[in-house]
């Protein structure tokens, strides 16, 4: 789970591997297609990545033999409008479409063949065999609370975060840009509106605490401590120690704006974010390009600069480029311009596999 | 019997060769189509079952019209070309 990183950028998905000290691009595949996720299955069997094939939708495809070889399977696909619903985005009053515009995330559960997805217009789907066949969780997307939830960066709202507990299958928390973070605890049958604390600072002041608006950028749980979360937020950086319920604002250095977040597998105390300058600006901060640690549960964090650009620097890193390996040793960081950094030592010392590959969307360890 | 064409675009990523397919609407047409290669429904529409937003379909040189639920005419003679609008993508 540690030696190879998939690289889903706009131009097709890269697998870097590591052959003794080196890292080497191995194997490329959809050369030329938008890849938008990917993932391991609970197993590490198989592979999946979803595609954006632009004109042609949504696309989801599975591989196993470690990415050298691709089969497709049916994507997410909605079930049938009914005639009639009232179902309108409520910031441009356009009608939601019930379409799979973006499968956004991917995440494995703990059963075999478990799987989920999350996509844009902001439903989350469940298979059970590996991706073969999806479900719509129609006890989410139903739920009334969702003709609040409006686009964040994209026209529609979308899932791009979940949360499986490794220890409960059963409790899975996702975070919706813009409709909050949502607990279940009963398999996707009933749904919690979740988050005090988190601060939509985007709204009208009387609106700010409406946890049904909020835009986690993304979310993350400790593998080894499931309650214990981070998150990425439009307004800043928020921790949780209670499974998503209640959320700590925190400062850091050198900006609290961004996209990505990951923690430490095992501790987690320790998390990593990749700031930017502001929500206006969305740069690194005086062109360099730094990653935040944090070891203490966020009463400090350091700003990690060694290997990474320092000077005219202009990558952004997206909310899924982020990552962190099973080992807790190993992270890897993809850039809007097409830079992949690795560590592998926490983030003490980073190094370049590449400048030159197409905007990076979605990093993985598998 | 109309003849189906879809733009290599689209022959990149799933078997569709020019065929000549029976059928009086684009729908009938579609249908027949997808009932042979049915990978490539999903290529064209939608999961509501309209021509994808940036898919085109010209019936004898015009766009087709009713994008919704492809109930456009076509004669026995028909040529139909799948096209990806210039748009989006």
């Amino acid at each position: 789970m540690n030696d190879r990183i998939l690289v889903g950028s706009r131009k097709g998905l890269f697998l870097f591997e590591r052959r003794g000290a080196a890292w080497d691009l191995a194997h490329v595949a959809f050369l030329g297609d938008r890849v938008s996720a990917v993932c391991a299955d609970a197993r590490g069997e198989h592979l999946l990545a979803a595609l954006d094939l632009g004109h042609f939708g949504a696309k989801l495809h599975r591989s196993g033999d470690g990415g050298r070889t691709w089969a497709e399977l049916p994507a997410p696909k909605y079930p049938e409008r009914p005639p009639g619903l009232h179902d309108i985005e409520p910031i441009r009053k356009q009608p939601t479409p019930w379409n799979t515009e973006l499968a956004w995330v991917l995440e494995p559960g703990v059963a075999p063949g478990r799987l989920w997805c999350g996509t844009i217009p902001g439903g989350l789907f469940r298979s059970d065999d590996g991706g073969e066949t999806w479900a719509l969780v129609e006890s989410l997307w139903d739920h009334p609370s969702r003709a609040k939830w409006f686009g964040g960066g994209y026209d529609w709202p979308g899932i791009h975060s979940i949360c499986v507990d490794p220890g409960d299958d059963r409790r899975v928390l996702v975070g919706v840009s813009c409709g909050g973070v949502w607990l279940t605890e009963d398999e996707g049958a009933t749904w919690t509106n979740v988050g005090e604390g988190l601060v939509a600072d985007y709204m009208p002041p009387e609106q700010r605490g409406d946890l049904e608006i909020q835009d986690p950028h993304r979310v993350v749980a400790c593998a080894a401590a499931p309650s214990h979360m981070w998150m990425q937020h439009h307004g800043g950086v928020f921790r949780s120690r209670d499974g998503g319920r209640r959320w700590q604002q925190l400062a850091v250095p050198p900006s609290s704006f961004g996209f990505a977040v990951a923690v430490h597998p095992r501790d987690p105390e320790t998390a990593w974010f990749a700031p930017a300058h502001s929500d206006q600006v969305r740069v690194p901060v005086d062109g360099a390009v730094v990653v935040a640690r944090t070891r203490d549960g966020g009463r400090s964090f350091t700003a990690l600069r060694e290997g990474l650009p320092q000077q005219h620097a202009y990558d952004l890193i997206y909310r899924h480029a982020l990552a962190v390996a099973a080992d807790g040793e190993r992270l890897a960081m993809g850039s809007t311009s097409g830079s992949l950094w690795l560590s592998e030592d926490q983030g003490d010392r980073w190094r370049s596999l590449s400048t030159n590959l197409p905007p990076i969307a979605c990093v993985r360890f598998a | 019997m109309p003849r189906v064409t879809f733009t290599p675009n689209l022959q990149r990523h799933v078997e569709c060769p020019a065929q000549d397919v029976p059928g009086a609407t684009v729908r009938e047409v579609l249908e027949r189509l997808f009932a042979e290669h049915p990978r490539a429904r999903a290529y064209v529409l939608d999961d509501q079952g309209a021509v994808r937003k940036h898919v085109v379909i010209f019936v004898d040189g015009e766009q087709m019209s009713d994008r919704q639920t492809l109930t456009d005419a076509v004669a026995s003679g028909s040529e139909l070309y799948v096209m990806q609008a210039l748009s989006g993508g």
